[in-house]
């Protein structure tokens, strides 16, 4: 089904159930300004998925990371969600890319963060006060823990085994590691936080390749109506996850109302 | 900068949430010109909400789409007087919203009646346990309404977001399967319950196993296709999962966009015009009435608009600043505890439970915002508080409202916190878990206030609001012994583990807890301890009416927005009936 023939099929689904929509002549302001062009096509879609396969094109190349970046978010994320019997693993995930792709973005530049100061570190209660924005945390944390790193082993954090590499994490993590321009618990805490929100995030944004975090807990995606679902207790229910990306792009079914029709993976259960 | 003068109206609402278009409605209605100034962007079901793109966890849920953009406008915190405030540069605690509709777009539908008990605590509880039984430095008090006055008011808010749930008292009698505690109902809800889901089934026959009365949680989700008094039609609920921080693609969720404005924006009587941040409320020389209020629309310009009658209808933060701007009604002082606005600002004080089976799966991406399973029995005073050193309490509830996995992955204790134990725990635990949720009431005290921060200011130069705000002793009682029970059921339940995590400490800014900060315009029968009156009209400025949760003098241990609607209806109701037949102070 393509973009315009689904919103007509949803718009249809949405008058026949009588949806209350707000009569746009009423509104004084901000009705003059256009109305927002279609969502248009991801440009990187999920490769390989269960869907079918489709190009992965241009998804390697980096907006912000250096190559040493690189390098160290990829080994950091070996470490955090590691590729096992259950599956691939954040780096696997591409995490890197999903992490490259926010902090080169409004994330990164803390477009939604209050930003004037004074800058006291305050108290733990008080919460993010540091003059640097995300993308400027990565940068400065990653150059130290590395400098730390060489000085240690003679190697940056991506040449250190697993190990060694585990053991700097914990000490970034636990603040027995002091970086000199940002808290080491702070660079810790996002790095972490962004490596989950990578695995577990709609594919359209780089990361969760071929929905391997969705798949490795059970996750669905885009949910489907779930009226009659809700009530069969205890009943597990598994499905081929559906992302954003494959109903914009027509490798999933919907319902008139745009909920996914999910595939069963019933045997397996 | 000379603002250009607008046509007077008859009445301005400084925002456009759950209680402006509610006012906005009624006195349209009634034949008022009404303006409506949102601060921030349109928006509606269709397009903003559509589907696939509104099930996106990290636009919506972590990254906060549809909440407050704190570039332009926070507040500043700190536990206690002697500490000074810094900004909340980041959401975390709770989630103000930022246009139209507010936080009543992205809320989950819980939609309470508060106890009898509730609006006498300071009372009720002399009464029963003696008047050391609230600490000294504790300042709740009476509410000045009762619920049996508000509870017309509460039956019309149901009826217009179309509550499904099940009454436990029905004009006195006690209904099996609904709430027994609660205040008693002139008529039942609207809508039947939520369908219950294994998780919601579980706990109640958990709870029912130790002789507790589980109910259904009262839903602003449609159980079915609904139209309310308003003539507008809601779509029944699908159960997806993704509610709260979302708003709804089924317009299936009561909010302001669904329930109120499509009504309201058809009465030639109303306008509405987002982008309009109100910069402040202009007193006549007397300082004794508002002539106009001053905004700034979305290219820079500022407008006066003279009106009648300014109904302060902004979040709980918005509310008061505006009145600390404007100077209206005497700002609270701690030391002195001496004046009113900014007084009595209180919190909830929330925990939870989560229990680890090997035996069960929940399929927990299922559900819906206000789908629930709650007890009572340690709520308000529904339990003997005797030697327990601490006054009110919180319900205890098992919710199905959509678990996200990158929120929501609960691992046992004792699993590693990242790495490859972590990953097996998150894989094995994702569906076999579910969270049981206390909502404790936060009372009020001397040190708890909002007052104008001396050294931070938003994107127009104006002051940011400060909070000055800790748990105390009482809560964080209260939270370990509710806590405790709610453990104990999730025991009954089976499991192979529990973790349990009582509110204990100092209250951080960091976590999520919830989106119900309350008081600092606070309403009462006495003026030396109240910013409103049982009205909610300024009892210095009294063509100025502040409307919300900021009304509350202390918190209960329920969802605010019930109250929330109630009181507005009752403002409404008061306008209507009483004031505009004689502008002036409502008294009685």
């Amino acid at each position: 089904m393509d973009e315009s023939s689904s919103r007509r099929d949803f718009l249809r689904a949405v008058t026949a159930i009588g949806v209350a929509g707000l009569p746009a002549a009423a509104v004084s302001t901000d009705s003059t300004a256009p109305a927002p062009a279609p969502t248009p096509p991801v440009t990187r879609p999920a490769h390989h998925g269960l869907h079918g396969a489709v190009p992965r094109e241009a998804e390697e190349a980096y907006l912000y990371f250096t190559a040493p970046e690189a390098a160290f978010v990829e080994a950091a994320l070996s470490s955090l969600i590691p590729a096992d019997e259950l599956g691939p693993g954040a780096r696997e995930a591409g995490v890197a890319c999903f992490i490259d792709r926010e902090l080169a973005g409004a994330y990164g530049a803390a477009a939604r963060t209050y930003r004037q100061g004074p800058w006291p570190e305050g108290t733990p209660e008080q919460g993010f006060q540091s003059p640097l924005t995300p993308k400027e945390i990565y940068r400065v944390a990653i150059a130290e823990t590395n400098a730390l790193c060489r000085a240690r082993h003679g190697q940056p954090f991506d040449g250190l085994d697993a190990t060694r590499r585990e053991e700097i994490l914990r000490g970034l993590e636990s603040g027995t590691i002091a970086l000199e321009s940002v808290s080491a618990r702070l660079f810790f805490s996002l790095l972490w936080a962004n490596c989950q929100e990578g695995f577990f995030a709609d594919p359209i944004y780089g990361g969760n390749r071929d929905k391997a975090g969705w798949a490795l807990v059970g996750f669905p995606g885009v949910a489907a109506a779930y009226t009659d679902d809700i009530g069969k207790h205890n009943v597990p229910y598994r499905v081929v996850p559906v992302s954003i990306g494959d109903i914009r792009h027509g490798r999933a079914a919907v319902d008139p109302r745009g909920h996914a029709i999910h595939a069963r993976l019933d045997k397996r259960g | 900068m000379t603002a250009a003068t607008l046509k007077p109206v008859d009445v301005v609402t400084v925002g456009v949430g759950v209680t402006g278009s509610i006012l906005g409605k009624e006195l349209a209605d009634a034949g008022l010109k009404v303006v409506g100034l949102e601060r921030g962007a349109m928006r509606d079901t269709h397009p903003d909400f559509d589907m696939p793109g509104i099930h996106d966890e990290l636009k919506y849920a972590r990254r906060y789409e549809l909440m407050q953009d704190l570039s332009r406008e926070t507040v500043t915190f700190r536990n206690a007087p002697a500490e000074t405030a810094l900004p909340m540069r980041q959401l975390g605690s709770f989630l103000p919203g930022e246009g139209l509709g507010g936080a009543g777009v992205h809320w989950n539908g819980h939609t309470w009646r508060f106890l009898p008990w509730d609006f006498q605590t300071r009372s009720q509880t002399v009464a029963r346990y003696g008047k050391d039984a609230l600490a000294a430095d504790c300042t709740s008090q009476d509410w000045g309404v009762t619920y049996g006055e508000l509870e017309p008011h509460y039956d019309r808010f149901e009826r217009l977001f179309g509550v499904g749930g099940m009454a436990g008292n029905l004009r006195g009698e006690i209904r099996p399967g609904g709430n027994p505690f609660e205040g008693p109902r002139s008529r039942d809800y609207p809508n039947p319950p939520m369908k219950d889901s294994y998780a919601t089934a579980l706990f109640a026959q958990g709870a029912a196993s130790l002789g507790y009365r589980p109910f259904p949680l009262p839903s602003s989700n449609m159980t079915r296709g609904y139209t309310n008094p308003y003539g507008l039609t809601m779509g029944p609920c699908v159960y997806c999962g993704y509610c709260e921080r979302f708003g709804c693609e089924m317009g299936a969720k009561a909010s302001p966009q669904t329930a109120v404005l499509p009504a309201l924006l058809a009465n030639p009587n109303y306008e509405l015009r987002t982008r309009a941040n109100v910069l402040r409320v202009n007193l006549d020389s007397q300082n004794k009435r508002a002539v106009s209020v001053t905004y700034v629309d979305a290219r820079g310009r500022e407008f006066e608009q003279p009106a009648d009658l300014v109904l302060l209808t902004s979040y709980v933060f918005g509310n008061v600043r505006h009145m600390l701007l404007a100077g209206i009604g005497h700002p609270y002082d701690p030391v002195a505890n001496q004046g009113v606005v900014g007084r009595n600002y209180a919190y909830q004080c929330t925990s939870g439970v989560t229990a680890f089976f090997e035996d069960k799966v929940f399929n927990p991406f299922m559900g819906a915002g206000a789908l629930g399973s709650v007890v009572d029995e340690f709520n308000g005073d529904n339990f003997d508080h005797t030697g327990l050193g601490f006054v009110g309490g919180g319900f205890i509830a098992c919710n199905s409202n959509g678990s996200r996995p990158i929120d929501s992955h609960p691992v046992p204790p004792g699993t590693p916190r990242w790495g490859g134990g972590w990953k097996k725990a998150v894989a094995r635990y994702y569906g076999r878990s579910i969270g049981l949720y206390c909502h404790g009431a936060v009372q009020s005290y001397r040190t708890n206030y909002l007052d104008v921060d001396p050294t931070y200011r938003d994107a127009f130069g104006l002051p940011l609001l400060r909070m000055t705000f800790d748990f105390h002793d009482n809560e964080r009682r209260m939270s370990a012994y509710v806590t405790a029970r709610a453990e104990d059921i999730a025991k009954a339940l089976g499991p192979r583990a529990t973790s349990a995590a009582a509110r204990s400490g100092r209250y951080s800014i960091v976590p999520y807890q919830s989106t119900h900060n309350t008081g600092g315009a606070v309403m009462g029968a006495d003026p030396a301890t109240s910013a409103v009156n049982p009205y909610l009209q300024s009892w210095d400025v009294p063509n100025v009416f502040v409307v919300g949760a900021s009304a509350f003098p202390q918190n209960a241990g329920y969802n605010p927005t019930g109250t929330v609607g109630a009181l507005t209806y009752r403002v409404a109701d008061a306008i209507k009936s009483r004031y505009l037949a004689h502008p002036g102070p409502l008294t009685g």
